[in-house]
């Protein structure tokens, strides 16, 4: 099964004809997704690496069935573009572009859940979303790891990258990069509630990094709904109070968002929390072996 | 981006939200200056982004131009929280009958945002929510609808303000949301936020701070930067396009991805514990695209940092190949030029092996690879030591 993005998904791409876009739609190709068109509204009628250009996302759907969107437009177009998809009906849209402002992102939060939340938004500043051996949505490198029973989620493109490479041995049945922004439209929970229910996963991999209380809440969310098995890992321990370390989200402000506080919510909801990324994969090979 | 009161007051008026008449000065012959052009009884406020500013004595009343120099003089050069104090805001003082707090914000965890006002003003909000929390309302502001003076009188009512005090609160809140809203800020506060004797409402304290990702429709916000206390090589960095920070240990780092970048500082904090208590001497994410040019800024930023005594290179090279990453590397090298401090470099994923390779027939001194990030982060946290 996977979770959300599987080999039957129909990818289209908003933004398609900019440096991005163009290069990872042929990345997208090339990992065996199924892209069935772009837009660009002044490019209506071309062609992107063989994928015909559409005007609109209601077109595109229209003309394809397209039932995923994977933004990769400039900051100041994504508001537009994500408002675009949702009015569209699209059930997925996938926000890659990095740099977002706080508040496009909150208006359009609030737009997709005045329009009663059909549309589910990844992202935005994520990688995107991967099925291993099914379909890509984003720009997580497809040759790290094979199809396999791990579930990721994770707040950071590389880690998730480290992660999966590390347990490329036992392979992934859906990774899903959420973003490290202050406001983001899955979440941790979002992922964990699809990945229990998803008969393909036995186990799950999260990553939290400082910044907010996501971390805290899906602990507590693990601890009243999750029975697979949970194994975690919280980047930024030694980060100074006060400082954005890379991602606009990750910051510890006075006493709140620390790492500290994250992976003791975790052990405390019987999370098994590595101390580095190895450790981590070694705790979750330790699991696997154990099925 | 945290403002200063005065450049947040700055704002406030740009939008017509009313603040008292004042201005800043950095000596005490400016602040007597505007003491004189005010007229009559000023204050002498303290500009420094730390809270608490008026109990360590940064904010004094000053009778007329020759107490405001006296005042300016005495708060210039002043510790407050350990930021020094360079300028100070001399503004007319007010007659306060009472004191309120008002604020917008960023609500991260229900991905919205958040109107809070109480009436018990003038103190650490923190303060009030901790032992009050009944005298604070907080109410969720729906981004698409906004605050219109209806909105705007519910939260002055919630906050249970005074009727004396309501249809001036309303009209600064409408206000007030416009400074959030067409300045992109995640925080705007009013603290205290007065009514004044003869009946105005009046903010007498700002606080702001702004999304930098939203500085590309703001060219303006620019001037807001505290160039004085911008750190040297963050500056550099910045001028560079790199995102760094700057932070007090001995191990160089560079990585790419701000969560591999984090998790590496960790790592290494973690192995320097063996090695007397090495620490990362900076967060340096140089993102995807590692070219030898990047490299060679990222490196000659960290080697200009008298404080590192090794450098960790950490990459995983997703949509980074590590060959181009590990060329970048031996160019990097040869563009700074004489570099003695060890590299440790570890490489792994998009072509690991053949990056590996070109490092080691380079054969250059001062390049140690490692296979894995924990060892790599040991022998880093060593070398740093060794030289210590």
């Amino acid at each position: 099964m996977a979770i959300w993005l599987d080999e039957t998904s129909k990818i289209l791409v908003q933004g398609i004809t900019g440096s991005e876009g163009r290069k990872h739609t042929a990345r997208m190709l090339r990992a065996g997704s199924t892209i069935v068109g772009g837009t660009n509204p002044k490019k209506a009628g071309t062609e992107v690496e063989g994928v015909p250009v559409f005007a609109t996302v209601a077109e595109t759907i229209e003309q394809t069935g397209a039932d995923v969107s994977v933004v990769y437009v400039p900051p100041a177009g994504t508001k537009a573009a994500v408002i675009e998809a949702i009015d569209a009906g699209i059930p997925l849209v996938v926000v890659i572009t990095e740099g977002v402002p706080v508040h496009d992102t909150t208006d359009f939060w609030a737009y997709a859940k005045s329009k009663g939340n059909t549309t589910r938004i990844i992202g935005p500043n994520c990688p995107g979303i991967i099925s291993p051996g099914k379909s890509n949505a984003g720009i997580i490198p497809a040759d790290i790891t094979p199809p396999g029973r791990i579930g990721l989620v994770s707040k950071s493109g590389t880690l998730t990258y480290q992660m999966m490479y590390e347990l490329r041995d036992f392979g992934f049945s859906t990774g899903v990069g959420i973003g490290g922004d202050p406001v983001i439209g899955t979440t941790h929970i979002d992922a964990l509630d699809a990945f229990q229910a998803d008969d393909d996963t036995d186990a799950i991999v999260m990553i939290g990094e400082i910044g907010g209380d996501a971390e805290e809440r899906a602990a507590a969310y693990i601890e009243a709904h999750i029975t697979k098995p949970v194994v975690g890992y919280v980047a930024g321990f030694t980060a100074p109070e006060g400082k954005t370390m890379g991602h606009a989200g990750a910051i510890v402000s006075g006493s709140s968002g620390t790492a500290l506080a994250k992976k003791e919510a975790l052990e405390k909801a019987g999370v098994r929390v590595g101390k580095t990324p190895s450790e981590t994969a070694r705790l979750m090979a330790d699991i696997m072996r154990s099925f | 981006m945290d403002l200063f009161e005065y450049q947040a007051k700055k704002l406030f008026a740009d939008h017509g939200v009313p603040v008292p008449t004042g201005k800043v000065a950095t000596t005490p012959d400016e602040a007597r200056a505007i003491a004189t052009d005010l007229g009559g009884r000023v204050v002498v406020k303290a500009q420094v982004k730390a809270g608490g500013r008026g109990k360590a004595g940064g904010v004094k009343v000053a009778d007329g131009p020759d107490d405001a120099t006296a005042k300016a003089s005495a708060i210039l050069g002043m510790d407050i929280k350990g930021h020094t104090v360079h300028s100070v805001l001399v503004e007319q003082a007010s007659n306060i009958a009472e004191e309120y707090y008002a604020s917008f914000l960023l609500d991260r965890a229900n991905r919205t945002f958040l109107a809070m006002c109480s009436r018990e003003g003038g103190m650490e909000i923190e303060e009030v929510a901790a032992t009050k929390p009944e005298a604070l309302a907080r109410i969720p502001i729906d981004p698409l609808t906004g605050v219109d003076a209806t909105v705007a009188r519910q939260i002055a009512v919630a906050a249970k303000l005074p009727e004396a005090a309501l249809d001036g609160a309303t009209e600064l809140l409408v206000k007030l949301w416009d400074v959030f809203v067409r300045s992109d800020a995640t925080l705007v506060e009013v603290n205290p936020l007065i009514l004044t004797a003869d009946g105005r409402v009046v903010a007498l304290d700002g606080k702001v701070s702004l999304d930098e990702n939203a500085s590309f429709r703001h060219p303006d916000h620019t001037g807001f930067v505290d160039v004085s206390a911008v750190d040297p090589l963050e500056q550099k960095a910045k001028e560079k396009g790199l995102n760094y920070v700057k932070l007090s240990g001995q191990v160089g780092i560079i990585g790419n991805g701000a969560g591999l970048v984090m998790s590496t500082l960790d790592v290494v904090t973690y192995a320097g514990e063996e090695f007397g208590g090495q620490r990362p001497a900076n967060f340096l994410d140089i993102g995807g695209g590692a070219s030898a040019q990047v490299m060679a800024d990222g490196l000659s930023i960290i080697l200009s940092d008298p404080a590192v005594k090794s450098v960790f290179v950490n990459i995983f090279g997703g949509i980074t190949a590590c060959d181009a990453v590990a060329n970048g590397i031996v160019q990097a090298v040869k563009i700074v030029g004489d570099v003695t401090t060890p590299l440790v470099v570890r490489l792994d994923g998009n072509n690991a092996d053949e990056g590996r390779r070109i490092l080691t027939e380079a054969n250059l001194d001062v390049v140690r690879p490692v296979d894995t990030m924990d060892g790599a982060a040991k022998l880093a946290a060593q070398l740093a030591a060794a030289a210590a």
